[in-house]
């Protein structure tokens, strides 16, 4: 039970992260029905600047909450920066080009932004600095640390905040009205091009802080880190339905779940030795090292995907897809 | 910049790197090779490593290794079939990755280099290695571990470190003898390397009547193993062994610590360098991991000094057996008087070489003779060899410095002699030159320059 109980704390970490990352594509979709491709390299961007700043500053003597603060108020702004140049270069000048256009651009801005984190920050794996004490818990059994809390914790928080921006200020009804028309929109004195530029700017803010959790969590960062996160982010966009700004979150923790339960029991239900049957040579492998296990852990990074394609087989509008004028 | 200026650009680097005034130069790039003066022979020597990548600083290193050897061999000064002779390194990155590892091989070949050093992991250096075979290229690498490499009844392909089945039984038994777990977790990254690794550990494990749990597997990309070890610590292992490399093996050992695991970690040697720490920080103390050859603290103070003086850091890992691999194909050369492989590859069949990791001598297979096997326990942050495994026999490493010295010492007449006791001479400067002219041995003269040149270094200093 405590496994069980730990495999859901890892899940929920997990999809708390790619939640934050899914909204920032959810976002950008909703309102142009962009697919923004890059979104994961600006994620890969927030947490490089972020160990940049505190590699800079660890051991001078400033206290370690304000250094890890210092690492966050110069990734997002740095990431604001690269996702309002990212739509100002690549993605408003094909506002009004094929949807494949902008899609192949995104793909383009993705390979563009790692080659220049690479150039920047090397190829090499480099080291989150741990400057904080990182306390391990234990709830029945399950260890989960401090920063397992705070990832959790701060992004319920940033969903909140965000849910409130979107449905409470006049910023979330003009980007309701965008996304619902925009010419319609623009007749009611709405500036698009503004509101889709904050939209960019709040999505890439929200990937700094997905970034600095990430960096944090595993003390790693590298120029590649963002590709399969930014995918899996997208995959649960997908599966909570794109655009939907509640599904993204919905989508983000459930991706979480199935890909640390999948991945920590897909072994022991591929157990050839758990069969009630078994041929002679599957037993005869099973007494003697007592498993013979058809799909191990690797199958990991499969998941995020079978869900994916298994969303576009049977539900393509994602689970809270059918609430179209939520979207925002 | 015309040629002149590039020559002399290059032999000032030479110079300098020789003169060793401990300034970090970054070494010239092989495009940067320039046409020689007439009358030089222009020899290609490859090397191959990942130079991007998690592990492009183990890349660096084994090439570091190989241009000490090809640059003190140049400023020594080589005549070949009465050829001066200038070897000029072709540094490729295979990334890593099998596939732009036979690509790089490839391109090697059809650069017609006459030797080739790497490539560093199992899993590029067994598909290259029958390219370089069937075009009639030795290779010899400084890193590969996995057995199959020089299994597969290949011609011209060596290795100068020990195997994953010498490494394996190795760091199973210390785990066995100083951990005397009852169930092991057995985990990789499902590459040649880290995979074949696995399963010689496992194997030994079983044999000793060991529980090992099912076979849990990442990639070499992986940095989430959080599921996987909250699996292992179902099942709660006394000890966990991961065969794969310290990218991926740093965020292991730190998620395991922070699940609450107990159990001893043992890696192999991909993932026994300092970077451990760096990337796991504290949860890495008390880490056992094992080397395929002798802890790099333990190569000859001439490859030491001389690395340090070049490239201005320590050597990290298997610098020194890239460095001999160099040395090896060179000292071939010498012997047969010429650059064809087609001549040397026989005289480096029957090597008898003393290098930085000790003496190497090939057997039919290509594997080196009577291989060592260190193994290391992390403290403090570092990675310290605590035993040096040797023909069965188990040696704390200031034994092994010191029975080395002893046994080079009582061995006598051989050109391995004149080197060693010019080497010490060198030290004390001055008399080296003479000592290694009475000897008056095979290789006397290449070593003369050499310590003429180590003394020049002394007195310029």
């Amino acid at each position: 039970m405590d496994i069980f109980l730990q495999q859901i704390i890892n899940g929920l970490t997990l999809g708390a992260v790619y939640a934050i990352v899914a909204l920032g594509y959810t976002m950008v979709y909703g309102i142009i029905q962009l697919i923004n491709f890059a979104h994961g390299e600006v994620v890969m961007i927030g947490a490089m600047t972020a160990l940049t700043v505190i590699a800079g500053l660890a051991g001078s003597g400033v206290p370690p909450l304000v250094i890890v603060l210092a690492g966050v108020l110069a990734a997002v702004p740095v990431c604001m920066a690269v996702g309002y140049g990212l739509e100002r270069v690549a993605y408003r000048p094909l506002r009004h080009a094929p949807r494949l256009s902008p899609l192949i651009t995104a793909i383009g801005m993705s390979i563009v932004l790692q080659h220049v984190a690479m150039m920047v920050w090397s190829r090499n794996f480099l080291a989150f600095p741990q400057i904080f004490p990182n306390p391990v818990f234990f709830v029945g059994g399950a260890a989960i640390t401090g920063v397992q809390i705070t990832i959790i914790v701060l992004s319920l928080l940033i969903m909140g905040a965000l849910t409130a921006v979107v449905f409470r200020t006049r910023l979330g009804t003009a980007m309701r009205a965008t996304a619902e028309n925009p010419e319609v929109a623009r007749l009611m004195g709405i500036d698009c091009d503004r509101v889709i530029a904050l939209t960019f700017i709040i999505g890439a803010g929200l990937a700094a802080v997905a970034g600095v959790m990430v960096g944090s969590y595993y003390g790693i960062a590298h120029y590649t880190m963002g590709f399969v996160l930014g995918l899996k982010a997208f995959s649960a966009a997908v599966l909570g339905g794109i655009g939907n700004i509640a599904g993204a979150m919905l989508g983000g923790f459930l991706l979480g779940l199935v890909e640390a339960l999948g991945a920590g029991y897909i072994g022991d239900l591929t157990n050839l030795c758990h069969l009630p049957w078994q041929p002679d040579l599957v037993a005869a492998r099973c007494a003697a090292d007592g498993h013979l296990v058809l799909f191990g852990s690797n199958y990991q990074d499969v998941f995020a995907f079978l869900v994916l394609i298994g969303v576009l087989m049977f539900r393509p509008e994602g689970l809270l897809g059918e609430r179209v004028g939520q979207r925002a | 910049m015309n040629t002149a200026v590039k020559t002399l650009t290059l032999s000032v680097v030479a110079a300098l790197a020789v003169v060793g005034c401990g300034k970090k130069e970054e070494p010239a790039p092989a495009t940067q090779a320039v046409a020689p003066a007439p009358q030089e022979m222009v020899v290609k020597l490859g090397h191959v490593g990942p130079l991007t990548g998690g592990i492009a600083h183990l890349g660096k290193d084994n090439e570091n290794g190989a241009r000490l050897a090809v640059d003190e061999a140049n400023a020594a000064g080589v005549m070949l079939g009465g050829q001066k002779v200038k070897f000029e390194m072709v540094a490729e990155d295979d990334q890593a990755d099998p596939k732009v590892g036979t690509t790089v091989a490839q391109k090697l070949v059809d650069a017609k280099v006459a030797g080739v050093v790497g490539h560093l992991n199992s899993g590029t250096t067994i598909p290259a290695s029958s390219i370089y075979s069937q075009a009639g290229i030795p290779m010899i690498s400084g890193s590969a571990t996995n057995p199959k490499l020089t299994e597969q009844g290949l011609k011209g392909i060596f290795r100068v470190v020990g195997r994953d089945d010498q490494q394996g039984p190795a760091v199973a038994n210390y785990l066995m003898s100083n951990a005397k777990p009852k169930t092991v977790a057995v985990i990789d990254d499902a590459t040649a390397y880290g995979e074949g690794l696995a399963n010689e550990v496992e194997k030994t494990l079983k044999a000793a009547g060991i529980k090992v749990l099912a076979r849990e597997k990442g990639t070499d990309k992986t940095t989430d193993w959080k599921a996987v070890l909250t699996k292992v610590k179902g099942a709660r292992p006394d000890a966990v062994f991961y065969g794969g490399m310290d990218a991926t093996g740093g965020p292991l050992i730190k998620q395991g610590r922070e699940l609450g695991i107990k159990a001893v970690f043992a890696f192999g040697d991909g993932a026994c360098t300092d970077k451990m720490s760096e990337l796991a920080g504290a949860a890495a103390e008390g880490l056992i991991c094992s080397q395929a050859g002798i802890p790099v603290q333990a190569a000859s103070p001439k490859f030491l000094d001389g690395y340090k003086a070049k490239f201005g850091i320590d050597p990290i890992l298997y610098a020194p057996f890239t460095y001999d691999a160099a040395g090896l194909i060179i000292d071939a050369m010498k012997k047969a008087d010429s650059a064809d492989p087609a001549k040397y590859l026989p005289l480096l069949e029957k090597s008898s070489y003393q290098g930085a990791s000790g003496r190497i001598e090939f057997d039919d297979k290509g594997d080196r003779k009577d291989a060592e096997m260190t193994i290391f326990a992390m403290k403090g942050g570092k990675v310290e060899p605590i035993a040096i495994i040797k023909g069965g026999q188990s040696h704390t490493v200031g034994d092994y410095i010191k029975a080395a010295g002893e046994s080079m010492a009582a061995a006598g007449g051989a050109a391995m002699d004149a080197a060693k006791s010019a080497g010490e001479a060198m030290k004390e400067a001055g008399s080296a030159v003479k000592e290694a002219g009475k000897e008056g041995v095979a290789a006397a003269a290449g070593v003369v320059k050499e310590a003429a040149d180590k003394a020049k270094a002394a007195v310029g200093k």
